[in-house]
């Protein structure tokens, strides 16, 4: 026997048509509904879009902000990146759950609140944060603290919270050609399409733009591959998944430039010939889908997006936003495209890539939301004026996303060449010990390498500069990003599934006081299989954190090792301390002799 | 003219399109795999075939072959690897290889003895992973999956139900059955479908008549699993 799906999930499923790749947006909205995802919502939902139920529950289970279980009506998550622990993060949760009487990553009694930690949810300029019901909130104090529980304890809605709270800034502390740019909207696109799709083209080859998504590929090939591949239906998707710890520069276009990037978005239809686009918003930065949507409405007001592109019979092109929900792999373009499918974000074999064979078999281009905002520029002033600045190798400018000990932090636009020192003496940086360029992923760079320059050619960035002054300790900038990429892990592949937990669990030992030698040489081990048996670039970048800090600061790991050669994880002596509790017994005989040296 | 690449020094032939693995096996050369099989598409996630090509590590699974390659296999660094996955997988999971009815006929088993894995090197996971005996005719014991999704793949593409699927990220990836009490009983699985058969290591288990075949005399008792992969590919040739 079954019975109709409940009216309100109902009217979601018909919203998204019923549709097999809408499944995570529907999964999304039905959350909504009751704060997580009862079991027989999965079995309706299943039901409704023909799927076997079990992909379903796969798909629910995969995303960090989708919940099968009761996680409360109101759910906190505290933003946990390095530079939100640096600002006083754990304090405040702390603070939080004893106010409201709660353990952290448990449902309260009463079902009313759950408090967690999630990623870096791309708030590091005004850090700490958190998201509430996934809506964010920055620039938290004791006082926004006390003040928050209150209202949790009153049950105020969302909506009556003080506006003030939500309120996110840009925080722009340097602009150059990118930042200062005033275009009317569809100005840039009239110029490509008065070039015609192959002087467009060829303009952007000119150019010599690379993606600024992290990989650095020439932006004009991407296109012209996906224009030349067999297909008719072609797509361009924005990557605006920004999940790597300290980046935020793509939150700053969407809110302020979201004109040059559906912009970008549409330059890259014309030269491709692509008809259908997705911007792929992080599920982070889902508070700036109603003013998207209202970008997007007005380009399609002024024929900007839809049919007959600004006349030209053919040009066809519209764009759709997908949300995702918790999970930085899925910045990774294959499994962003298995995630646009509404299935798990799990990266593809490649080949085929997806220039070829993307979203639904298409010829798809993905691009980043900073590369398609840049090259209105290159529609507006030329290819050869873009490629005349920045390096050889690294033509134009770049966003840097910098946070952690400085002055100023914020988003600050460079030509490609600035050099590191450059940067921390205009963020009002001092005593630095160590900058994280790149995000986790990225590269540590130490004093000594403070004259490289950021460029694709020395330091290549996908955007983030995490400051670490003379206080702080690289150990444990090294074990944050650790664990994020542990937690992180989709779990298809052995060597990253199995080897960032290993990783974890060593760095923990480590912090825990029991390390040895023996823990360095296997963390050596698991680093070089993680980089070179990983089915993607998770996996592979996973040990780049310890690996740096290992070779750069090496006195951090040194200075926590207990013995030179093996040491057990746990500590059997003080797992006898209830026993000897329990008798009452304290003579040395109930003790165990763990550590030799200890003897005289 | 046939094209070839080099497989630790020795000429391969292969056909277009075909992935070094398969290449390498038809040519009579064992590059070891878990989560491969050859009536389906090429998965790539175990990555116990890693080989060298070209300086870069690979998939040898999930790679087509190139003409003029020269890929490294059977090297100590690349068994060095394997071995490293192979204790993963150990650890991840709670084999206890001495009671478990597959024992001998489990290919995790065997590829531990063939790379000579001595000990699990690592701590174990320990994982929670109650046994699904509700079914009549199969037991599931999650307790040994190594994610293949050999059954998921064969219960989908074969047997046209999809009684299986993974769920969870990371280390905390499962696998579930397609049901909401979660009870394999409650699925329309059946003891003849493919994915009943097709576990490379010890989750389904038919129920009935255990230890049937006695231990020290099942596939990988009586040759390795490089023998019986290489037997098995001359044979369906
Ligand atoms: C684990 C992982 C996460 C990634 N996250 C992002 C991301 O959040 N945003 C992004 O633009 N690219 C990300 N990338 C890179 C994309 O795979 C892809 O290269 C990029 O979107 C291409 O755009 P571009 O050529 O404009 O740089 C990620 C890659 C990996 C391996
Ligand atoms: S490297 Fe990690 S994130 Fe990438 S496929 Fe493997 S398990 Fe998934
Ligand atoms: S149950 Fe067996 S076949 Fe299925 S994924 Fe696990 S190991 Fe592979
Ligand atoms: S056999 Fe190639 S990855 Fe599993």
């Amino acid at each position: 026997m079954h019975t109709q799906p409940p009216a309100a999930l109902d009217s979601i499923l018909h919203q998204h048509g019923h549709q097999p790749t809408e499944l995570l947006q529907i999964l999304i909205d039905a959350q909504a509904l009751e704060g997580w995802l009862p079991a027989p919502t999965l079995t309706d939902i299943a039901r409704a879009l023909q799927l076997p139920r079990a992909r379903v529950e796969g798909v629910a289970g995969f995303y960090s902000f989708l919940h099968t279980r009761p996680a409360g009506r109101y759910r906190v998550l505290f933003s946990d990146n390095i530079t939100d622990r640096m600002l006083g993060n754990a304090e405040l949760m702390d603070a939080l759950c004893r106010k409201l009487w709660i353990e952290p990553g448990k449902l309260s009694e009463d079902g009313l609140v759950s408090i967690a930690t999630t990623s870096c949810t791309g708030l590091c300029d005004q850090g700490p944060a958190m998201l509430v019901n996934g809506r964010a909130i920055s620039q938290l104090t004791h006082r926004r603290i006390n003040e928050i529980a209150e209202l949790i304890r009153q049950q105020r809605p969302l909506d009556a919270w003080p506006t003030e709270y939500f309120h996110i800034d840009d925080n722009i502390r340097r602009r150059d050609t990118l930042l200062s740019l005033t275009m009317k909207p569809g100005e840039a696109l009239a110029a490509a399409i008065a070039r015609g799709r192959d002087g467009w083209l060829a303009e952007m080859q000119a150019s010599n733009l690379r993606g600024r998504g992290g990989a650095g590929f020439a932006t004009a090939v991407k296109w012209a591959s996906a224009r030349n591949a067999a297909g008719d239906t072609k797509v361009i998707v924005c990557n605006a998944d920004e999940g790597e710890p300290g980046t935020f520069k793509d939150r700053v276009l969407l809110n302020s430039f979201a004109d040059l990037v559906f912009e970008g978005m549409t330059l890259a239809a014309w030269a491709v010939g692509a008809s259908e686009g997705f911007l792929y918003l992080r599920g982070e930065y889902q508070y700036l889908r109603p003013q998207l949507e209202a970008v997007l409405a007005r380009r399609r007001a002024a024929q900007l997006l839809g049919a007959d592109v600004l006349g030209q019979t053919g040009f066809d092109f519209d764009i759709r936003i997908h949300l995702g929900a918790g999970a930085y792999v899925c910045g990774e373009e294959s499994a962003l495209i298995e995630s646009l499918e509404g299935k798990r974000g799990t990266p593809r074999i490649r080949p085929p890539f997806p220039v070829t064979h993307g979203y639904l078999g298409r010829p798809t281009v993905v691009n980043n939301v900073e590369t398609l905002a840049k090259t209105c520029l290159i529609a507006l002033h030329g290819g050869e004026a873009f490629a005349a600045t920045g390096t050889a190798q690294s033509a134009g400018t770049k966003l840097l996303s910098i946070s952690g000990d400085c002055a100023a932090p914020g988003i600050y636009e460079y030509p490609f060449g600035v050099s590191i020192a450059r940067v921390l003496e205009d963020c009002g940086a001092s005593d630095t010990q160590a900058v994280q360029v790149g995000g986790a992923s990225g590269m540590c760079l130490a004093a000594y390498e403070f004259q490289r320059r950021i460029a694709y050619e020395d330091v290549p960035t996908a955007g983030a500069f995490m400051i670490f002054d003379g206080t702080r300790d690289l150990f444990e900038v090294a074990r944050s990003f650790v664990h994020f990429f542990a937690h992180e892990s989709c779990g298809f592949c052995t060597p990253c599934r199995v080897g960032t937990a290993l990783l974890k669990g060593f760095m923990d030992k480590l912090a825990d006081g029991h390390g040895a030698q023996a823990d360095l040489a296997d963390i050596d081990w698991l680093d070089r299989l993680l980089k070179n048996a990983s089915h993607c670039g998770l996996g592979s970048a996973a040990p780049n954190p310890v690996i740096d800090t290992l070779q750069k600061f090496r006195p951090a790991y040194e200075r926590r090792l207990v013995s030179l050669d093996f040491e057990p994880a746990f500590d059997l002596d003080a797992a006898l301390a209830e026993a000897r509790q329990l008798t009452t017994r304290d003579d040395p005989g109930a003790h165990l002799q763990t550590h030799e040296e200890d003897t005289p | 003219m046939t094209r070839q690449f080099l497989l630790d020094g020795q000429p391969v032939p292969f056909e277009d399109g075909q992935s070094i693995l398969e290449a390498a096996r038809q040519a009579g050369h064992y590059i070891p795999s878990l989560c491969w099989h050859k009536d389906f598409p090429a998965h790539g996630s175990c990555k116990l075939c890693i080989v060298k090509a070209a300086g870069r590590h690979v998939s040898a699974c999930a790679t087509p072959a190139r003409e003029g390659w020269e890929v490294e296999s059977n090297t100590p660094e690349m068994n060095g690897e394997r071995r490293g996955l192979l204790q993963m997988l150990f650890v991840e999971g709670n084999h206890f290889c001495p009671s478990c009815e597959k024992s001998g006929n489990c290919e995790l088993q065997a590829l531990g003895y063939e790379y000579e894995m001595l000990s699990p090197r690592f701590r174990h996971f320990y994982p929670e992973r109650p046994v699904d005996a509700s079914h009549p005719d199969v037991l599931l014991d999650f307790n040994r999956c190594i994610f293949c999704e050999l059954c998921v793949r064969a219960s989908r593409d074969v047997d046209g139900k999809a009684v299986f699927a993974l769920t969870g990220r990371g280390i905390d990836k499962h696998l579930v059955v397609n049901a909401e009490s979660g009870r394999l009983a409650d699925t329309d699985f059946s003891k003849d479908d493919l994915a009943a058969h097709i576990c490379p290591v010890g989750v389904i288990l038919h129920k009935g008549p255990g230890f049937a075949v006695p231990i020290g005399e099942r596939d990988y008792d009586r040759e390795s699993i490089r023998q019986k992969k290489l037997r098995d590919e001359e044979a369906s040739s």
